[in-house]
């Protein structure tokens, strides 16, 4: 059907992709997620609408490339920010008004652009004195674009960048040049040195300035992921204190993400009765007799959870994001009773339910928190009030590094609660290799757990709840 | 629409600002914005996914779209446990049980004579495919959508109430205009239709599903627009009354609500003060139709305190704007 097929590719016009690659390459960097497929899409409506109306594009591009909320304020501030730099040559010198060489730019900056080069057939000493701005402004787009000044990372980079760029632009000749001017001595050649030198200085100005939007444009969306890997993949234990407030969204958002996927899963599966439809199509082939009866609802099981926290010294932050991701999925677990344990345990689940979570947690960390542990005299503490909650269908959840101090395990409370439980599932925030040495009892527990696993960053924390959903839908 | 183009050819959009004058003429005032994504999905022949708040219209373009094309609107409302028996086809199972009984009667007749069972399944086979066939297909608005002649515009309501196994059977229609039936084949569309799914971000859609649609946000009008808006949906209105109003709306909008007023209730508040022969918005008037704003008790209690501070500002707007 080549009615309805597309415009073919090949006729978009070579000019306007240019610079929309530099622009999509930009939007990318600046933490746009922007496929193959809208790549094509932008050149595609670009190539529809053109450069010409600067509103009229914005438009066109946010529809195409950017597909939240949030990414249209991201979209919004790049593209002001990345064809704002048009109009720098005018903006930093008061004298002039913007000409409309400057506005023009944009539109005609990509076919010449390499043709033309670097030199534009114009050195630089002639481009200042003469103080043609649209020159300049386009040598310099130029000279960046040859610098690779995409690649800029960080604030250090700066000065680097501005003097690559000049040298791009022809700094050493010109240097030479007014060497010579100088040396000549005549009041003539004095003055034009003179001029040159304040224009240069100018120039170093607008290079610096130029740089300084580049490096916002290039890498800010980058800084921002990296430091979202760093944080997801650091051990909690060594967080410090200042990326709580970071953290916090970050466990926010991994869990309203595992909600979205299961909260689905289960809903669908609730509903049940007899799936009419389904009946009479399978049982055509006997002429709508129903022999085999087709149902719409399947048996589903919520993930009733027990969460035993160990909130002594550095497992308190461990036990805290634990926390804060199970409740963060009330919608897809059912019944969590969450359970704070040091020295002894008690049950959290009523000021974890009625309290924003992030206060609640502190409060748990304060009324019991830091203390030395007693995995005996918890277990004990446990069996004698909750045990006889725990049905087959609980996952307990025991969080914590094992180490009683050369307390009594007390594996026998574990060894029945194992009985009565669905699953044990032990995580240990110490690395693997540490489990089992000194006072640490894990391994006398292990036998009794279906599942333990070490457990020290928002990663590993996120692969466990997700099995656990797994095992629930 | 006197165009050179035969009756059967879908109408060429030429340029943005017929989109406008079009939906102008068509009752709906549309941002540049919208206007824009209509032209370009239009070319493109991509859907438009539009979010927004609700009652800011977004169901309104999509039947704007249609009665300015003059094309058929095809509405297809998303709820959860929509599937593909209800969006797409279903096989007419009264008709094909039917056709089964007629089958078992006329079947001795048919293979009476045969004197062995290969020569009577042979027999039988020749009739196997009519079973299904698109004689007893009952077609759904996707598949209706597909198969209308001069093109139409498909409206997907309220995506984001679907399940998300109905987001991704979506995604063939979306992107190739053609629906796949196992016992059939694919179905192509003659002409592609203008697809507008609208979501009222309950959830968030899949990844595959945004990147094969243009999105467009409608957020809510600056006060200019929504008084032009006002003014073609109540044209009686009197037009000191309609920036008073729009501009007392507008600074409702800019309180910590529930649910902020939106454009289908400015219209309604509009068309109330019409009804109420009100001249101009004064302070009793406005309280005892705050309801019709707002929805929630709390957030007209929470709005009341502000109401005389408000009305004297919106008063004040009309000087301004003279």
């Amino acid at each position: 059907m080549s009615a309805s097929r597309p415009t073919p590719l090949k006729s978009i016009r070579a000019a306007a992709s240019e610079p929309l690659r530099r622009f999509l390459q930009v939007a990318r960097g600046a933490g746009l997620r922007v496929s193959a497929a809208e790549g094509i899409d932008a050149a595609r409506a670009v190539d529809l609408v053109g450069f010409s109306d600067r509103t009229i594009l914005k438009d066109t591009l946010g529809l195409v490339l950017a597909k939240t909320a949030d990414e249209k304020v991201l979209y919004d501030e790049t593209f002001e920010l990345y064809f704002q730099r048009d109009e720098f040559s005018a903006a930093n010198d008061p004298q002039t008004n913007p000409g409309p060489e400057a506005q023009d730019l944009r539109q005609w900056t990509p076919g010449g652009l390499h043709e033309t080069g670097s030199s534009s057939g114009q050195s630089l000493s002639e481009m200042l004195e003469s103080d043609e701005r649209a020159a300049l402004a386009m040598a310099m787009e130029i000279a960046a674009h040859e610098s690779g000044i995409e690649k800029i990372r960080y604030l250090t980079q700066k000065n680097r960048y501005a003097r690559r760029i000049l040298e791009h632009m022809g700094l050493h000749e010109l240097e030479r040049q007014l060497a010579a001017l100088r040396r000549t001595g005549t009041p003539d050649a004095a003055a034009r040195a003179q001029l040159l030198e304040e224009r240069v200085e100018r120039l170093w100005d607008a290079v610096r300035d130029f740089v300084e939007r580049s490096l916002i444009l290039y890498a800010r969306g980058e800084a921002e992921q990296f430091r979202e890997r760093l944080l997801k993949s650091a051990r909690l234990a060594n967080l410090d204190r200042r990326h709580l407030e970071r953290m916090r969204v970050l466990v926010r958002q991994m869990a309203k993400r595992l909600a979205i996927r299961y909260a689905r899963k289960r809903r669908r599966r609730q509903r049940g009765q007899l799936d009419v439809r389904r009946t009479l199509r399978r049982n055509m082939s006997w002429g709508g007799v129903p022999f085999i009866t087709a149902w719409k609802q399947k048996r589903i099981e919520k993930a009733r959870v027990m969460v035993l926290c160990d909130v002594s010294g550095s497992m308190a932050w461990v036990s805290q994001f634990l926390l804060m991701f199970l409740y963060a999925l009330t919608e897809v677990l059912s019944d969590i009773r969450s359970f704070a344990y040091a020295g002894s345990l008690m049950e959290v689940s009523d000021i974890l339910e009625h309290q924003p979570i992030d206060e609640a947690i502190t409060r748990v960390m304060a009324s019991m928190g830091f203390g030395s542990s007693n995995y005996g005299n918890a277990f004990a503490d446990f069996e004698k009030g909750w045990l006889k909650h725990v049905t087959n269908k609980t996952t307990v959840i025991v969080l914590g590094d094992a180490r009683g101090n050369g307390t009594d395990p007390r594996t026998d409370i574990v060894g029945r609660l194992a009985k009565r439980a669905k699953r044990i599932v032990w995580l240990n925030p110490e690395f693997r290799s540490s489990w089992g040495t000194g006072d640490s009892d894990l391994y006398r527990y292990a036998p009794y757990c279906s599942l333990v696993r070490e457990c020290s960053t928002l990663n590993d924390l996120e692969r466990v709840v997700t099995d656990l959903l797994e095992e629930a839908a | 629409m006197h165009n050179s183009e035969q009756d059967n050819l879908p109408r060429l959009i030429r340029s943005i600002d017929e989109v406008d004058a079009g939906l102008v003429a068509a009752g709906y005032i549309a941002s540049r914005q919208i206007s824009t994504a209509i032209y370009i999905a239009h070319h493109l022949r991509k859907p438009i996914l539009v979010e927004g708040p609700a009652g800011v219209g977004k169901t309104e373009l999509a039947k704007s779209v249609a009665s300015w094309l003059m094309l058929p609107l095809i509405r297809l409302q998303c709820y959860e446990g929509l599937d593909e028996s209800k969006a797409l086809y279903e096989w007419k199972y009264g008709k094909q049980l039917l056709y089964t009984q007629i089958l078992r009667d006329k079947v001795g007749t048919l293979i009476g004579d045969a004197d062995d069972l290969g020569t009577a399944l042979k027999r039988l086979h020749a009739f196997g495919d009519v079973f299904f066939s698109k004689d007893f297909l009952e077609p759904r608005p996707l598949l209706r959508a597909l198969e209308q002649r001069r093109g139409a515009v498909l409206l997907i309501d309220e995506i984001d109430k679907s399940d998300q196994e109905f987001e991704a059977f979506l995604l063939e229609i979306l992107s190739d205009y053609q629906v796949t039936i196992p016992e059939i084949g694919t179905v192509s569309a003659a002409v592609p239709p203008i697809v507008v799914l609208t979501s009222n971000s309950t959830r968030d859609l899949g990844d595959a599903l945004k990147r094969r649609c243009l999105h467009l946000h409608i957020g809510f009008p600056d006060e200019k627009l929504e008084a032009r808006i006002i003014a073609s949906r109540v044209p009686g209105i009197d037009a000191r009354l309609l920036v008073q109003l729009v501009a007392f709306v507008q600074q409702l909008r800019g309180l910590d609500l529930k649910k902020l007023p939106s454009v289908s209730e400015t219209i309604d508040w509009a068309r109330v003060m019409v009804l109420m022969h009100a001249a101009v918005l004064a302070e009793d008037v406005v309280r005892d139709t705050l309801n019709v704003l707002l929805k929630f008790e709390s957030d007209i209690e929470t709005a009341a305190k502000r109401i005389a501070d408000f009305t004297q500002k919106a008063q004040q707007a009309v000087v301004i704007n003279r």
